[in-house]
């Protein structure tokens, strides 16, 4: 007999559980998300499993070693529509930032016998390795932004998460910018809205959580920083925090490091 | 001679990360046992290396989506001790305050969430909705009410961008802390019932000997500031932790484990504090204890879900104490500049005490991090948990004497992301 109601899964990779607990967030929307759903597959949440396939998988960080690249081409086989959630899973996150070190020289600092720790010299999104039906951006995701691809994908339309920069919600938001009125260096104008621009509200600048937008002008962006007495290192570890493997972020800190 | 039988758990439920437990038994006899954490390690102390002092707590925030609070926490005042700097009035009432948010959040979750259907035999608190609606109702509105202390005072509930070292980006006027009131207020009485109503589960009868590890400050229950104490005569300065308490690796975790120097496994957590500290409860939470039947010291891991509400009670009541005495910094923070020196910084994260140690370089550059988190220090008082556990349960089937061990591991509300992260659990019967 099949289940009238669409199945999902929550997978766990590489990441800080905070993308999956978003779920868990949603308080006032959760009993209304496990009514509409059978809840299959999510550890976190429950010890109960029902096997594949699942309608919707929503998974959560990056592919760091050799089994979890194999157990992604399992997920995506068992699975329907796989939507990835958060900077981990998207780009990678904070940890690819071993992409531009030696992930065997980060081990022996780490551990004491490195020899026990099988991990790959990369950590890479989940588009690496599989079709991916929607990228959900976020360090963390925005749990209104999750409710919104959960219900589109119910619905079988296309998400409303828009691509422009969160320099749109500040105006929306009616903030006043931190970079003009108080030369406070923000990547704004780089970044991918989704947050409600809560760093400029609380008079700090964007740190680029929600990766880059649609075609951000990072040249611009680091001329502008540069008025404002920002070092080019500054502006690279800027550019190398969760989102720093996301493509247009990575060869500006490259071409920014040289 | 009885046969040997496996049990093995492959992936722990209702935790923070990736685990697994394996053992191996023969009749009532423990042959092997081991807590596995095999979260791919994600090596946050060799990135933390080049970046700036000021860095540490948005990027350490990261290790952990459960309690953020605590990584940042721990971070800054592992800096500002570096530097001198000491938060007073205002700006050290909002850094508890906050941290009470990440307590009420943590806890309840735990508590509704991944703790209470074990007793109830339930596989989820989902499931357990349509049996206990009010209580999943309860747990999920006072979550939701530690999480809007955070997102007030930190923007968003997980991982809040208005903590820096020295302080904060804005701080808010008495007026935004005090909409928090009326619903803090439902919520110390929610959480009253709520240690009523875990009080009367079904505990299994076992206690253990622990040694009890946790801050501790004269004045108030200790969250954020204090001396290292045990209920074994421990008492240091934060920054006398590495000769004090060391890690080893062993081959079967990806998180390091840590016991006491010359010493064995210690346990941290809410029993610890609770055991440590519990004259310094707040009134109710101090009555909500008493009527739960809780005596001066906890020793049985099971119980520690009624600990866990009766410091739910706490962080309700000392928030609203603290939104009542603050008065607005005259600046949302100090300057911090730690230069060529070696910083120690702790908190009470809701799992257990946090520890950090940052070097820093002329310029301001960390060269060096070391993180312990409470999960990794958990792991042998786990381990031996477990051991202690199975004599005289051997005889239950392997699905129940499953259940009762993941039950035991999760007593712990193990962060395996922290740790590392993952449970999965094998027994086997020889």
């Amino acid at each position: 007999m099949t289940s009238p109601q669409p199945k999902l899964a929550v997978w766990k990779f590489a990441s800080c559980d905070g993308c999956q607990l978003t779920l868990l967030d949603a308080e006032d929307h959760l009993m209304d998300v496990s009514g509409a759903v059978e809840i299959a597959y999510f550890p976190e949440a429950t010890r109960g499993v029902i096997e594949g396939p699942y309608d919707l998988s929503l998974v959560e960080g990056s592919i760091t070693t050799a089994q979890d690249a194999a157990r992604i081409k399992e997920v995506r086989r068992l699975s329907d529509t796989v939507v990835t959630i958060g900077a981990c899973a998207t780009a990678g996150g904070i940890q690819a930032l071993r992409n531009w070190g030696d992930v065997d020289e980060f081990l022996s600092i780490v551990y004491a016998h490195p020899e026990y720790i099988e991990t790959l010299g990369t950590s890479t999104p989940i588009s690496d390795h599989v079709d991916v039906d929607f990228e959900l951006r976020g360090c963390p995701i925005s749990k209104h932004q999750l409710l919104e691809v959960i219900d589109a994908f119910l619905h079988r339309r296309k998400p409303n998460i828009p691509g422009h920069s969160v320099c749109v919600e500040c105006k929306l938001r009616g903030t006043n910018c931190v970079m003009v009125a108080q030369g406070t260096p923000c990547m704004g104008p780089i970044t991918q809205a989704g947050c409600g621009a809560i760093c400029p509200a609380y008079d700090r600048g964007c740190y680029g959580c929600f990766g880059p937008a649609e075609s951000p002008n990072i040249d611009s962006l680091a001329s502008w920083w540069g008025h404002l007495g920002i070092s080019d290192g500054d502006l690279v570890r800027a550019l190398r925090t969760f989102n720093a493997y996301a493509p247009e972020f990575r060869e500006a800190s490259e071409a920014y490091e040289r | 001679m009885s046969a040997e039988r496996e049990i093995i758990v492959d992936y722990l439920a209702r935790v923070e990360g990736e685990g697994a437990m394996y053992l191996k038994l023969r009749g009532d006899e423990v042959l092997d046992l081991k807590f596995k954490i095999f979260e791919p390690p994600r090596l946050f102390e060799a990135f933390l290396r080049g970046r700036r002092f000021s860095e540490a707590p948005d990027i350490t925030a990261r290790i952990c989506g459960i309690c953020p609070i605590a990584y940042q926490t721990s971070a800054c005042n592992a800096m500002e001790s570096a530097a001198g700097v000491q938060l007073t009035g205002g700006l050290r009432s909002l850094r508890r305050l906050i941290y009470c948010g990440e307590w009420i959040e943590s806890h309840a979750l735990h508590v509704f969430f991944l703790h209470a259907p074990d007793f109830l035999g339930y596989e989820s608190a989902i499931a357990m909705a349509s049996d206990f609606p009010e209580q999943v109702a309860m747990g999920l509105r006072l979550k939701k009410i530690g999480n809007s202390i955070m997102s007030l005072l930190g923007g968003r509930e997980i991982h809040p961008i208005n903590i820096r070292v020295g302080g904060f980006y804005r701080v808010p006027t008495k007026g935004e802390l005090a909409t928090l009131v009326p619903d803090l207020e439902w919520a110390r009485d929610a959480a009253v019932a709520t240690t009523r109503w875990v009080s009367g589960l079904p505990f299994p009868d076992f206690e253990r000997d622990y040694e009890f590890v946790a801050l501790h400050h004269p004045d108030e229950y200790a969250i954020h500031e204090g001396r290292i104490v045990s209920n074994r005569g421990l008492d240091i300065a934060v920054d006398e932790w590495t000769e004090h308490f060391e890690e080893s690796q062993v081959s079967w975790s990806n998180a390091l484990h840590a016991r006491r120097k010359g010493g064995g496994s210690y346990h941290l957590g809410p029993m610890a504090r609770y055991s440590l500290n519990s004259s310094l409860l707040t009134p109710t939470a101090r009555e909500a204890a008493t009527e739960a039947g809780l005596g001066a010291s906890c020793t049985n891991p099971f119980r520690s879900i009624v600990v866990r509400a009766v410091e739910i009670v706490f962080a309700c009541e000392e928030a609203l104490r603290l939104i009542e005495s603050y008065r607005s910094p005259s600046t949302p923070f100090l300057e911090v500049e730690p230069r060529d020196v070696t910083g120690h910084g702790v908190s009470e994260a809701p799992r257990g005490t946090l520890y950090h140690r940052y070097a820093v370089d002329s310029e301001g550059f960390i060269t060096e991090a070391h993180i312990i988190p409470p999960t990794s220090q958990n792991q042998l008082s786990i381990e031996e948990d477990l051991r202690a556990y199975v004599p005289g349960r051997a005889s239950l089937p392997d699905d129940q004497l499953q259940w009762q061990l993941e039950q035991a591991i999760r007593c712990y509300d193990p962060c395996i992301s922290c740790a590392t992260h993952f449970l999965d659990l094998t027994v086997v019967r020889d």
